[in-house]
């Protein structure tokens, strides 16, 4: 994999976001959770999506959760994407409530299944980002 | 507003295929005039104008200037796919409130010409771009994936909606893709993204179309046949996959309540249904949220039929997966529904058909819009 020259596309790391990426980048995933409602959402706004509250915080999350559902990626026209086929893609449901799309990495694509318990993983990227990608919580029994 | 009000009076098409050497703006144009003809108005006449395409950042303005019309309403709203839609039901409330008498809605692209790939104004979550996710394929398959382990939906089910597709493009002489296809075609096709696969999929074709809308009172001056507009609605609640609220249901079942009350039909009274199918779990999804069968049972509706001899004849033109499909499917949804309820369609026609329901998604599964229309018989 490693002899892929492409790098794998980077968000806009600005916005009501930006908390987030600086979180990622020292090692933390953070959720956006609201002061007055107590509620968490995804993905970060500045107002809080159940109730309008403006008094969004941050909630460091364990990093733990399970695949609420996935696909397998087949083809990509992406530079990056095209030298990593097949790859996953799945809504990962935090422990804390929020569903975030990520990857399913260090697993054999057909091993994945609704349900199954990931941990994030923290990919570095250039300009001090990290990508939070997901691996099974447990290592996948041998057969 | 109340049902029949409005009716639509003329429907066209133009640039349906593989090639072109026109516009989508000159494509929309030609739509038009077909339109306009068929309902046996003047181009001077229209004054409200009513476009999408990703193509023009104005898109009823450019399909004004096209025309050389000065509208008096005018409305380029885009919620993807179920624009069109939305816009019959912003054209009725024009014409009922005298914002404008002749209504023209219009659609085009010429996607295939253009390399072949969805050409979509949809911009990139910051919060998904690095992940790969095909858009908006990808997020359709964690949909069909998440309905098949919450409801038992089977892969065989998903396939039996592009099976019937082929069933109704091979009696519609327009489709592009007219070769009957069996379930175990669908599922030996490549796979794209599970569990989606290439014939699960729409075609990229150019094409665009136009109907034309006026009062009823209007209609029933003009000679040819008018097809009411009983019921309309609107709605959405997400835009990106990362904020859907549901993997297995749509704000398509808010619309959908909406059309219906106005109409004061239900689904039990639609003699058929035109219902977005980009991808075959869409029409499964979307025949829950619209009612026509319970959440989770729109898999085994599928498998009992909704090709041509079903109770509930559905995509009777083939469809976005058969028939063509430049992008935004939502006018040719409608033009379908407006030929089966004027008896025009020839091998495909549903006999005695009186009421449509027509549903249009946009991006993965946010914008909803829900039409019903009627004979006026």
């Amino acid at each position: 994999m490693n002899e892929n020259p492409a790098r794998r596309p980077l968000p806009d790391t600005r916005n009501a976001g930006a908390a987030y990426w600086r979180s990622a980048a020292e090692g933390r995933l953070c959720v956006p959770r609201c002061e007055r409602c107590a509620r968490t959402f995804w993905y970060p706004r500045r107002q809080c999506p159940h109730c309008g509250s403006g008094e969004v915080a941050w909630l460091q999350a364990r990093g733990t959760g399970r695949v609420y559902t996935y696909t397998v990626v087949r083809q990509s026209g992406d530079p990056f994407f095209k030298g990593r086929l097949p790859f996953v893609v799945a809504m990962i449901e935090l422990d804390e409530g929020p569903r975030l799309m990520s990857n399913v990495i260090d697993c054999d694509v057909e091993s994945v299944e609704i349900g199954m318990a990931v941990v994030v993983s923290f990919e570095q990227a250039q300009d001090g980002l990290a990508i939070p990608l997901f691996r099974p919580a447990r290592p996948p029994a041998k057969t | 507003m109340k049902a029949g009000e409005v009716a639509i009076v003329g429907a066209g098409l133009a640039g349906i295929g593989w090639e072109t050497d026109s516009s989508a703006a000159e494509i929309m144009a030609a739509a038009s005039l077909r339109a306009l003809a068929d309902a046996g108005l003047a181009v001077a006449e229209v004054d409200g104008v009513f476009a999408v395409t990703p193509y023009y950042w104005m898109p009823s303005v450019v399909l004004a200037e096209q025309l050389g019309l000065r509208p008096r309403a005018t409305d380029s709203t885009t919620i993807g796919g179920a624009s069109v839609i939305a816009h019959l039901g912003h054209a009725a409330r024009a014409i009922a409130t005298g914002a404008c008498e002749v209504a023209l809605i219009a659609y085009a692209s010429t996607q295939r010409t253009d390399g072949g790939r969805l050409v979509t104004g949809a911009d990139a979550l910051a919060f998904e771009r690095p992940y790969g996710a095909l858009f908006p394929i990808s997020g359709y398959a964690m949909m069909a994936q998440r309905h098949m382990h919450e409801f038992g939906t089977t892969r065989r089910q998903l396939a039996e909606v592009a099976v019937a597709a082929s069933k109704w493009a091979a009696l519609n002489p327009d489709a592009l893709k007219r070769e009957l296809i069996a379930a175990e075609d669908v599922m030996a096709s490549p796979l794209v993204s599970d569990p989606l696969r290439k014939l699960d999929i729409c075609l990229v074709t150019n094409g665009g179309g136009a109907i034309v809308v006026v009062s009823r009172e209007r209609a029933a001056k003009l000679g040819k046949r008018a097809v009411p507009v009983l019921g309309f609605g609107e709605s959405h609640d997400h835009c990106y996959v990362s904020a859907m609220p549901s993997f297995t249901a749509t704000a398509g079942a808010h619309s959908g309540r909406a059309a219906c009350e106005m109409a004061g039909a239900g689904p039990k009274d639609m003699d058929l249904a035109q219902i977005y199918d980009a991808f075959t779990i869409m029409t499964v999804i979307g025949l829950e949220d619209l009612g026509f069968c319970a959440k989770g049972e729109g898999g085994r509706f599928v498998e009992a039929g909704i090709g041509p001899g079903a109770r509930l004849p559905v995509n009777t033109s083939g469809g976005g997966l058969r028939y063509c499909h430049p992008g935004m499917f939502g006018i040719f949804l409608l033009v379908e529904a407006v030929r089966q309820l004027r008896g025009e369609c020839g091998a495909r026609q549903v006999s005695g058909a009186r009421r449509a329901l027509v549903h249009g998604f946009g991006g993965v599964m946010a914008g909803q819009a829900t039409a019903i229309l009627g004979t006026g018989r």
